[in-house]
Protein backbone atom coordinates (compact mmCIF):
# COMPACT_ATOMS: atom_id res chain seq x y z
CA UNK A 1 0.00 0.00 0.00
CA UNK A 2 2.82 2.56 1.06
CA UNK A 3 4.50 2.04 -2.21
CA UNK A 4 1.82 3.45 -5.01
CA UNK A 5 1.21 6.05 -2.93
CA UNK A 6 4.85 7.24 -2.46
CA UNK A 7 5.91 6.51 -5.83
CA UNK A 8 4.84 9.47 -7.88
CA UNK A 9 2.76 10.06 -10.81
CA UNK A 10 4.69 10.38 -14.11
CA UNK A 11 1.68 12.10 -16.57
CA UNK A 12 0.06 15.02 -17.30
CA UNK A 13 -2.97 16.09 -15.60
CA UNK A 14 -4.76 16.80 -18.83
CA UNK A 15 -3.63 17.11 -22.17
CA UNK A 16 -0.57 15.39 -24.22
CA UNK A 17 1.34 12.72 -22.13
CA UNK A 18 5.46 13.24 -22.56
CA UNK A 19 8.48 14.44 -20.98
CA UNK A 20 7.99 17.60 -21.83
CA UNK A 21 8.34 18.69 -17.69
CA UNK A 22 11.33 16.70 -17.66
CA UNK A 23 12.68 19.26 -20.20
CA UNK A 24 12.18 22.06 -18.00
CA UNK A 25 14.31 21.03 -15.21
CA UNK A 26 17.80 22.09 -16.82
CA UNK A 27 16.50 26.04 -16.74
CA UNK A 28 18.89 28.04 -14.98
CA UNK A 29 16.44 28.75 -12.19
CA UNK A 30 15.44 24.70 -11.22
CA UNK A 31 19.39 23.87 -11.45
CA UNK A 32 20.18 27.20 -8.85
CA UNK A 33 17.81 25.79 -6.73
CA UNK A 34 19.19 22.30 -6.81
CA UNK A 35 22.69 23.66 -6.53
CA UNK A 36 21.21 25.38 -3.09
CA UNK A 37 19.85 22.49 -2.26
CA UNK A 38 22.84 20.48 -2.48
CA UNK A 39 24.92 23.00 -0.74
CA UNK A 40 22.06 23.29 2.55
CA UNK A 41 22.63 19.50 2.51
CA UNK A 42 26.38 19.40 2.18
CA UNK A 43 27.06 22.20 4.78
CA UNK A 44 24.56 21.24 7.28
CA UNK A 45 26.39 17.65 7.11
CA UNK A 46 29.71 19.08 7.66
CA UNK A 47 28.56 21.42 10.36
CA UNK A 48 26.46 18.63 12.10
CA UNK A 49 29.38 16.61 11.85
CA UNK A 50 31.62 19.14 13.59
CA UNK A 51 28.94 20.08 16.52
CA UNK A 52 28.00 16.13 16.89
CA UNK A 53 30.96 14.13 16.93
CA UNK A 54 32.98 15.26 19.76
CA UNK A 55 29.59 15.71 21.29
CA UNK A 56 28.78 11.66 20.84
CA UNK A 57 32.02 11.13 22.34
CA UNK A 58 31.01 13.38 25.35
CA UNK A 59 27.76 11.67 26.00
CA UNK A 60 29.22 7.92 25.45
CA UNK A 61 31.96 8.59 27.92
CA UNK A 62 29.66 10.50 30.16
CA UNK A 63 28.29 8.70 33.63
CA UNK A 64 24.99 10.69 33.03
CA UNK A 65 24.56 9.37 29.87
CA UNK A 66 21.07 8.20 29.72
CA UNK A 67 19.93 12.12 30.92
CA UNK A 68 22.69 13.56 28.57
CA UNK A 69 20.64 11.66 25.42
CA UNK A 70 17.36 12.83 26.95
CA UNK A 71 18.60 16.44 27.38
CA UNK A 72 19.38 16.22 23.50
CA UNK A 73 16.02 14.69 22.21
CA UNK A 74 13.78 17.31 24.52
CA UNK A 75 14.42 20.01 22.48
CA UNK A 76 13.68 17.51 19.32
CA UNK A 77 10.36 16.32 20.42
CA UNK A 78 9.16 20.12 20.68
CA UNK A 79 7.29 20.78 17.29
CA UNK A 80 9.42 21.23 14.62
CA UNK A 81 7.95 24.48 13.23
CA UNK A 82 8.30 26.20 16.76
CA UNK A 83 11.93 24.99 16.66
CA UNK A 84 12.43 27.07 13.24
CA UNK A 85 9.93 29.60 14.18
CA UNK A 86 12.43 29.97 17.50
CA UNK A 87 15.45 31.59 14.97
CA UNK A 88 13.18 33.59 13.52
CA UNK A 89 12.43 35.12 16.64
CA UNK A 90 16.12 35.03 17.57
CA UNK A 91 17.75 36.27 14.68
CA UNK A 92 15.37 39.16 13.41
CA UNK A 93 16.07 42.74 13.03
CA UNK A 94 15.37 43.07 16.80
CA UNK A 95 16.61 40.02 17.76
CA UNK A 96 18.33 38.70 20.64
CA UNK A 97 21.68 37.57 18.50
CA UNK A 98 21.55 41.32 16.97
CA UNK A 99 20.75 42.80 20.65
CA UNK A 100 24.18 41.14 21.46
CA UNK A 101 26.23 42.44 18.69
CA UNK A 102 25.21 45.66 19.85
CA UNK A 103 25.97 45.55 22.94
CA UNK A 104 29.60 44.89 21.33
CA UNK A 105 28.88 48.05 19.13
CA UNK A 106 28.17 45.98 16.19
CA UNK A 107 25.88 45.77 13.59
CA UNK A 108 22.65 45.16 13.32
CA UNK A 109 23.11 42.66 10.52
CA UNK A 110 20.46 41.24 8.73
CA UNK A 111 20.23 37.98 9.91
CA UNK A 112 17.32 37.14 8.44
CA UNK A 113 15.84 36.25 6.17
CA UNK A 114 19.35 34.77 4.63
CA UNK A 115 21.11 31.75 3.79
CA UNK A 116 22.93 31.67 6.91
CA UNK A 117 19.43 32.04 8.95
CA UNK A 118 18.11 29.01 6.59
CA UNK A 119 21.45 26.86 7.37
CA UNK A 120 22.04 27.62 11.04
CA UNK A 121 18.04 26.23 11.27
CA UNK A 122 18.65 23.22 9.77
CA UNK A 123 21.11 22.24 10.97
CA UNK A 124 19.61 22.55 14.61
CA UNK A 125 16.71 20.73 13.33
CA UNK A 126 18.52 17.49 12.06
CA UNK A 127 21.46 17.64 14.80
CA UNK A 128 20.48 14.90 16.74
CA UNK A 129 20.13 12.33 13.55
CA UNK A 130 23.25 12.67 13.26
CA UNK A 131 25.09 12.32 17.54
CA UNK A 132 22.48 9.02 17.90
CA UNK A 133 24.05 6.92 14.76
CA UNK A 134 27.67 8.31 16.28
CA UNK A 135 26.53 7.61 19.77
CA UNK A 136 25.65 3.74 18.98
CA UNK A 137 28.80 3.50 17.15
CA UNK A 138 30.94 4.37 20.04
CA UNK A 139 29.26 2.53 22.21
CA UNK A 140 30.29 -0.46 20.74
CA UNK A 141 33.84 1.03 19.98
CA UNK A 142 36.54 -1.49 21.16
CA UNK A 143 38.84 0.59 23.38
CA UNK A 144 41.29 -1.98 23.64
CA UNK A 145 42.69 -1.01 20.27
CA UNK A 146 43.58 2.53 20.96
CA UNK A 147 45.87 0.90 23.60
CA UNK A 148 47.15 -1.30 21.35
CA UNK A 149 47.65 1.51 19.08
CA UNK A 150 49.32 3.58 21.94
CA UNK A 151 51.29 0.38 23.10
CA UNK A 152 52.91 0.34 19.39
CA UNK A 153 54.20 3.62 19.96
CA UNK A 154 51.77 5.67 17.89
CA UNK A 155 51.13 9.28 18.96
CA UNK A 156 47.69 10.57 19.50
CA UNK A 157 46.54 11.59 16.62
CA UNK A 158 47.70 8.87 14.64
CA UNK A 159 46.21 6.27 17.18
CA UNK A 160 42.93 7.94 16.80
CA UNK A 161 42.83 8.44 12.88
CA UNK A 162 43.91 4.35 12.75
CA UNK A 163 42.65 2.84 15.91
CA UNK A 164 39.00 4.72 16.95
CA UNK A 165 38.11 7.01 13.56
CA UNK A 166 37.44 3.60 11.14
CA UNK A 167 35.59 2.06 13.97
CA UNK A 168 33.31 4.98 14.23
CA UNK A 169 32.41 4.81 10.19
CA UNK A 170 29.17 2.68 10.17
CA UNK A 171 27.60 5.34 12.62
CA UNK A 172 29.75 8.43 10.72
CA UNK A 173 27.77 7.50 7.55
CA UNK A 174 24.51 6.86 8.89
CA UNK A 175 24.33 10.22 10.59
CA UNK A 176 25.22 11.75 7.36
CA UNK A 177 22.67 10.47 5.39
CA UNK A 178 20.24 11.10 7.81
CA UNK A 179 20.95 14.75 7.96
CA UNK A 180 21.87 14.80 4.21
CA UNK A 181 18.48 13.36 3.04
CA UNK A 182 16.02 15.37 5.05
CA UNK A 183 18.29 18.79 4.82
CA UNK A 184 18.00 19.05 1.34
CA UNK A 185 14.19 17.65 1.00
CA UNK A 186 13.00 20.52 3.13
CA UNK A 187 10.97 23.35 2.21
CA UNK A 188 9.40 24.83 5.66
CA UNK A 189 12.95 25.89 7.07
CA UNK A 190 14.02 27.62 3.59
CA UNK A 191 10.32 29.39 3.50
CA UNK A 192 10.36 30.57 6.66
CA UNK A 193 14.00 31.94 7.39
CA UNK A 194 14.78 32.59 3.69
CA UNK A 195 11.59 34.21 3.04
CA UNK A 196 11.99 34.25 -0.44
CA UNK A 197 15.72 34.54 -0.95
CA UNK A 198 16.37 30.64 -0.61
CA UNK A 199 14.46 28.88 -2.33
CA UNK A 200 15.35 25.30 -2.40
CA UNK A 201 13.73 22.09 -4.56
CA UNK A 202 10.89 21.65 -2.01
CA UNK A 203 10.08 25.37 -2.39
CA UNK A 204 9.80 24.92 -6.25
CA UNK A 205 7.98 21.69 -5.18
CA UNK A 206 5.82 23.94 -3.11
CA UNK A 207 5.14 26.66 -5.68
CA UNK A 208 4.20 24.30 -8.62
CA UNK A 209 1.55 22.65 -6.05
CA UNK A 210 0.19 26.15 -4.37
CA UNK A 211 0.25 29.09 -6.09
CA UNK A 212 1.97 28.08 -9.86
CA UNK A 213 -1.04 25.17 -9.63
CA UNK A 214 1.57 23.41 -12.58
CA UNK A 215 1.04 19.74 -10.63
CA UNK A 216 2.58 18.15 -13.56
CA UNK A 217 5.67 20.17 -13.43
CA UNK A 218 5.80 19.55 -9.49
CA UNK A 219 5.51 16.24 -9.91
CA UNK A 220 8.78 16.42 -12.49
CA UNK A 221 10.38 17.94 -9.54
CA UNK A 222 9.22 15.98 -7.22
CA UNK A 223 10.28 12.39 -8.98
CA UNK A 224 13.60 14.38 -9.81
CA UNK A 225 14.14 14.91 -5.82
CA UNK A 226 13.40 11.95 -4.89
CA UNK A 227 15.82 9.75 -7.79
CA UNK A 228 18.67 12.04 -6.54
CA UNK A 229 17.32 10.66 -3.00
CA UNK A 230 16.94 7.39 -3.60
CA UNK A 231 20.61 7.14 -6.00
CA UNK A 232 22.21 8.76 -2.39
CA UNK A 233 21.08 5.62 -0.68
CA UNK A 234 21.89 3.33 -3.34
CA UNK A 235 25.32 4.45 -2.81
CA UNK A 236 25.42 4.42 1.15
CA UNK A 237 23.95 1.08 0.66
CA UNK A 238 26.98 0.18 -1.87
CA UNK A 239 29.35 1.17 0.87
CA UNK A 240 27.83 -0.52 4.23
CA UNK A 241 25.82 -3.54 3.08
CA UNK A 242 22.33 -4.64 3.67
CA UNK A 243 22.77 -3.87 7.05
CA UNK A 244 23.56 -0.71 6.82
CA UNK A 245 19.81 0.25 5.84
CA UNK A 246 18.69 -1.84 8.88
CA UNK A 247 20.82 0.44 11.08
CA UNK A 248 18.85 3.92 9.42
CA UNK A 249 15.86 3.23 11.37
CA UNK B 1 41.78 17.44 25.80
CA UNK B 2 38.56 16.09 28.26
CA UNK B 3 37.84 19.84 29.24
CA UNK B 4 37.54 20.55 25.23
CA UNK B 5 34.73 17.87 24.89
CA UNK B 6 32.98 19.13 27.91
CA UNK B 7 33.14 22.50 26.60
CA UNK B 8 31.96 21.24 23.46
CA UNK B 9 29.60 20.15 24.74
CA UNK B 10 28.52 22.59 27.14
CA UNK B 11 28.36 24.70 24.18
CA UNK B 12 26.11 22.16 21.87
CA UNK B 13 23.38 21.86 24.33
CA UNK B 14 23.31 26.17 24.43
CA UNK B 15 23.15 25.82 21.30
CA UNK B 16 20.26 23.34 21.57
CA UNK B 17 17.94 25.01 24.50
CA UNK B 18 19.07 28.89 23.66
CA UNK B 19 16.05 29.20 20.71
CA UNK B 20 13.28 27.07 23.98
CA UNK B 21 14.28 29.52 26.61
CA UNK B 22 13.87 32.79 24.20
CA UNK B 23 10.39 31.19 23.35
CA UNK B 24 9.19 30.49 26.45
CA UNK B 25 10.86 33.85 27.65
CA UNK B 26 8.78 36.08 25.11
CA UNK B 27 5.85 34.52 25.94
CA UNK B 28 5.55 36.01 29.77
CA UNK B 29 6.87 39.62 28.00
CA UNK B 30 4.69 42.29 28.04
CA UNK B 31 5.99 43.76 25.07
CA UNK B 32 4.98 43.17 21.86
CA UNK B 33 7.84 42.70 19.55
CA UNK B 34 11.61 43.17 20.34
CA UNK B 35 13.54 40.96 23.06
CA UNK B 36 13.47 43.31 25.46
CA UNK B 37 11.87 42.23 28.16
CA UNK B 38 8.90 44.98 29.64
CA UNK B 39 7.33 43.06 32.71
CA UNK B 40 5.50 39.82 33.54
CA UNK B 41 2.44 39.31 32.07
CA UNK B 42 -0.13 36.09 31.44
CA UNK B 43 -2.08 38.19 28.63
CA UNK B 44 -1.23 36.36 25.82
CA UNK B 45 -2.39 33.13 27.48
CA UNK B 46 -5.73 34.65 28.11
CA UNK B 47 -6.26 35.30 24.60
CA UNK B 48 -4.80 32.13 23.31
CA UNK B 49 -7.56 30.16 25.75
CA UNK B 50 -10.14 32.79 24.80
CA UNK B 51 -10.00 32.24 20.68
CA UNK B 52 -12.12 29.55 20.34
CA UNK B 53 -10.37 28.50 17.16
CA UNK B 54 -7.63 27.17 18.81
CA UNK B 55 -9.20 24.99 20.87
CA UNK B 56 -10.71 23.28 17.90
CA UNK B 57 -7.44 23.07 16.03
CA UNK B 58 -6.27 21.87 18.86
CA UNK B 59 -8.80 18.48 19.05
CA UNK B 60 -8.37 18.19 15.07
CA UNK B 61 -4.94 17.57 16.09
CA UNK B 62 -5.23 14.45 18.52
CA UNK B 63 -8.22 13.51 16.70
CA UNK B 64 -6.28 13.12 13.68
CA UNK B 65 -3.35 11.49 15.65
CA UNK B 66 -5.46 8.45 17.75
CA UNK B 67 -7.16 7.22 14.82
CA UNK B 68 -3.85 7.35 12.23
CA UNK B 69 -1.99 5.76 15.22
CA UNK B 70 -4.57 3.02 15.97
CA UNK B 71 -5.34 1.92 12.36
CA UNK B 72 -1.26 2.37 11.53
CA UNK B 73 -0.31 0.19 14.69
CA UNK B 74 -2.82 -2.49 13.25
CA UNK B 75 -1.72 -2.36 9.70
CA UNK B 76 2.08 -2.08 10.55
CA UNK B 77 1.96 -5.03 12.96
CA UNK B 78 -0.20 -7.48 11.32
CA UNK B 79 2.92 -6.43 8.30
CA UNK B 80 5.71 -7.31 10.32
CA UNK B 81 4.31 -10.88 11.46
CA UNK B 82 3.84 -11.50 7.70
CA UNK B 83 6.95 -10.39 6.47
CA UNK B 84 8.57 -12.15 9.39
CA UNK B 85 6.93 -15.59 9.74
CA UNK B 86 5.46 -16.27 6.14
CA UNK B 87 7.63 -16.65 2.71
CA UNK B 88 5.91 -15.43 -0.21
CA UNK B 89 7.29 -13.76 -3.46
CA UNK B 90 8.36 -10.50 -4.08
CA UNK B 91 9.02 -10.46 0.27
CA UNK B 92 12.41 -8.97 -0.48
CA UNK B 93 10.95 -6.19 -2.29
CA UNK B 94 8.09 -5.41 0.16
CA UNK B 95 10.60 -5.15 2.56
CA UNK B 96 12.94 -2.79 0.53
CA UNK B 97 9.80 -0.64 -0.13
CA UNK B 98 8.79 0.07 3.60
CA UNK B 99 12.24 2.26 3.48
CA UNK B 100 10.80 4.64 0.95
CA UNK B 101 8.56 6.37 2.98
CA UNK B 102 11.20 7.14 5.64
CA UNK B 103 13.56 8.08 3.61
CA UNK B 104 11.50 10.19 1.29
CA UNK B 105 11.52 14.01 1.82
CA UNK B 106 8.30 14.45 3.13
CA UNK B 107 7.49 17.20 0.29
CA UNK B 108 7.67 14.44 -2.10
CA UNK B 109 4.82 12.75 0.09
CA UNK B 110 2.97 15.07 0.96
CA UNK B 111 2.26 15.86 -3.19
CA UNK B 112 2.27 12.55 -3.85
CA UNK B 113 -0.69 12.05 -1.78
CA UNK B 114 -2.43 14.98 -2.90
CA UNK B 115 -2.01 13.77 -6.33
CA UNK B 116 -3.43 10.53 -5.32
CA UNK B 117 -6.29 12.13 -3.73
CA UNK B 118 -6.84 14.48 -7.03
CA UNK B 119 -7.06 11.24 -8.87
CA UNK B 120 -9.44 9.34 -6.93
CA UNK B 121 -11.73 11.75 -6.84
CA UNK B 122 -11.97 12.26 -10.63
CA UNK B 123 -12.31 8.83 -10.95
CA UNK B 124 -14.09 7.87 -7.52
CA UNK B 125 -15.81 11.44 -6.69
CA UNK B 126 -14.24 11.33 -3.48
CA UNK B 127 -12.63 12.14 -0.65
CA UNK B 128 -12.50 15.68 -0.74
CA UNK B 129 -9.70 17.24 1.38
CA UNK B 130 -10.83 17.24 4.55
CA UNK B 131 -9.43 15.54 7.98
CA UNK B 132 -10.43 12.10 6.82
CA UNK B 133 -7.88 12.65 3.97
CA UNK B 134 -5.26 13.90 6.68
CA UNK B 135 -5.50 10.88 8.62
CA UNK B 136 -5.15 8.71 5.31
CA UNK B 137 -2.11 10.44 4.25
CA UNK B 138 -0.64 10.28 8.25
CA UNK B 139 -1.62 6.72 7.97
CA UNK B 140 0.52 5.81 5.07
CA UNK B 141 4.04 6.90 6.54
CA UNK B 142 3.27 5.92 9.92
CA UNK B 143 2.73 1.84 8.59
CA UNK B 144 6.09 1.69 7.56
CA UNK B 145 7.76 2.82 11.19
CA UNK B 146 5.61 0.77 12.79
CA UNK B 147 6.21 -2.39 10.73
CA UNK B 148 9.81 -1.89 10.66
CA UNK B 149 9.84 -0.98 14.42
CA UNK B 150 7.52 -4.39 15.47
CA UNK B 151 9.33 -6.29 12.83
CA UNK B 152 12.91 -5.93 14.56
CA UNK B 153 10.95 -6.81 18.19
CA UNK B 154 9.67 -10.19 16.12
CA UNK B 155 13.21 -10.99 14.87
CA UNK B 156 14.40 -11.29 18.11
CA UNK B 157 12.05 -13.58 19.59
CA UNK B 158 12.19 -17.35 19.75
CA UNK B 159 10.09 -19.18 17.26
CA UNK B 160 10.27 -22.01 19.09
CA UNK B 161 7.54 -20.14 21.50
CA UNK B 162 5.58 -20.21 19.07
CA UNK B 163 5.74 -23.91 17.66
CA UNK B 164 5.41 -24.83 21.31
CA UNK B 165 2.17 -23.05 21.48
CA UNK B 166 1.52 -24.84 18.00
CA UNK B 167 2.42 -28.07 19.20
CA UNK B 168 0.26 -27.83 22.29
CA UNK B 169 -2.97 -27.69 20.10
CA UNK B 170 -2.95 -23.81 19.43
CA UNK B 171 -4.79 -22.62 15.93
CA UNK B 172 -2.79 -20.27 13.61
CA UNK B 173 -5.24 -17.10 15.39
CA UNK B 174 -4.72 -18.57 19.04
CA UNK B 175 -1.18 -18.67 18.37
CA UNK B 176 -0.78 -14.79 17.26
CA UNK B 177 -3.24 -13.55 19.87
CA UNK B 178 -1.93 -15.68 22.93
CA UNK B 179 1.70 -15.82 22.11
CA UNK B 180 3.36 -13.63 19.25
CA UNK B 181 1.21 -10.61 20.06
CA UNK B 182 2.38 -10.58 23.93
CA UNK B 183 5.91 -11.14 23.39
CA UNK B 184 6.11 -8.63 20.09
CA UNK B 185 4.21 -6.03 22.51
CA UNK B 186 7.34 -3.48 23.71
CA UNK B 187 7.87 -3.23 19.61
CA UNK B 188 3.74 -2.48 19.13
CA UNK B 189 4.01 -0.24 21.79
CA UNK B 190 6.69 1.65 20.64
CA UNK B 191 5.75 1.91 17.65
CA UNK B 192 2.77 3.13 18.37
CA UNK B 193 4.45 6.24 20.20
CA UNK B 194 6.46 7.42 17.37
CA UNK B 195 3.43 6.83 14.90
CA UNK B 196 1.49 9.22 17.40
CA UNK B 197 4.53 11.90 18.16
CA UNK B 198 5.39 11.44 14.34
CA UNK B 199 1.43 12.63 13.54
CA UNK B 200 1.33 15.04 16.50
CA UNK B 201 4.72 16.54 14.97
CA UNK B 202 3.97 16.76 11.58
CA UNK B 203 3.02 19.82 9.40
CA UNK B 204 4.16 19.07 5.58
CA UNK B 205 1.95 16.16 4.83
CA UNK B 206 -1.07 17.99 6.42
CA UNK B 207 -0.65 20.87 4.68
CA UNK B 208 -0.80 19.20 0.99
CA UNK B 209 -3.76 16.54 2.26
CA UNK B 210 -5.82 19.18 4.68
CA UNK B 211 -8.90 20.82 3.51
CA UNK B 212 -11.44 23.28 4.50
CA UNK B 213 -12.12 22.89 8.55
CA UNK B 214 -9.41 20.62 8.48
CA UNK B 215 -6.56 22.75 10.78
CA UNK B 216 -4.47 21.31 12.95
CA UNK B 217 -2.06 22.92 15.65
CA UNK B 218 1.17 22.67 13.22
CA UNK B 219 -1.10 24.59 10.17
CA UNK B 220 -2.62 27.20 12.45
CA UNK B 221 1.57 27.74 13.80
CA UNK B 222 2.64 28.30 10.07
CA UNK B 223 -0.43 30.83 9.51
CA UNK B 224 0.75 33.06 11.74
CA UNK B 225 4.18 32.84 11.51
CA UNK B 226 3.62 33.67 8.20
CA UNK B 227 0.86 36.12 8.55
CA UNK B 228 3.41 37.74 11.61
CA UNK B 229 4.73 37.65 14.86
CA UNK B 230 2.13 37.32 17.66
CA UNK B 231 2.81 36.70 21.53
CA UNK B 232 -0.37 34.47 21.21
CA UNK B 233 2.16 31.88 19.11
CA UNK B 234 4.59 31.93 21.98
CA UNK B 235 2.17 30.89 24.96
CA UNK B 236 1.31 28.40 22.93
CA UNK B 237 4.76 27.23 21.83
CA UNK B 238 5.84 27.04 25.29
CA UNK B 239 2.26 24.83 26.17
CA UNK B 240 3.37 22.50 23.56
CA UNK B 241 6.97 22.80 25.11
CA UNK B 242 5.98 22.02 28.15
CA UNK B 243 3.89 19.01 27.45
CA UNK B 244 6.19 17.37 25.07
CA UNK B 245 8.82 17.67 28.16
CA UNK B 246 6.05 16.06 31.03
CA UNK B 247 5.60 13.28 28.73
CA UNK B 248 9.33 12.66 27.84
CA UNK B 249 10.27 12.82 30.98
CA UNK B 250 7.16 10.56 31.95
CA UNK B 251 8.59 8.24 29.22
CA UNK B 252 12.29 8.44 30.47
CA UNK B 253 11.10 7.94 34.45
CA UNK B 254 9.20 4.89 33.53
CA UNK B 255 11.77 3.21 31.30
CA UNK B 256 13.87 3.90 34.34
CA UNK B 257 12.23 2.11 36.83
CA UNK B 258 11.92 -0.69 34.36
CA UNK B 259 15.79 -1.16 34.39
Amino acid sequence: MASFLTRGPYGELTGPWGFHNYAKLPHPVYLEAFAQSLLVGVLATLISALLGYPLAFYIARHPQRDLLLFLLLLPFLTNFLIRVYAWLVLLQREGLVNALLGAFGLGPLVLYPSFFAVLLATVYTFLPFFVLPVYASVERLDWQLLEAAYDLGAKPVKAFLHAVLPQTYPGLFAGSVLVFIPAMGTFVVADLLGAGRVVLIGNLIQQQFGITRDWAFGAALGVFLMGFVLLSLYLYARLQGERGLKDLV
Amino acid sequence: MRRLLTLHALLVYLFLYLPILVIVALSFNQSRRGVRFTGFTLDWYRALFQDPRVLDYFLNTLLVAFVSTLVATVLGTLLAVGLVRYRFPGKGFLSYLLYIPVVVPDVVMGVSLLLLFALAREVLGFPRLSLFTVILGHITFQVAFVTLVVRSRLLLLDPALEEAARDLGARGWQTFWHVTLPLAWPGVAAGALLALTLSLDDFVVTFFTAGPGATTLPLYIYSSVKLGVSPKVHALSTLIIGLSAFFLALGYALTRRRV
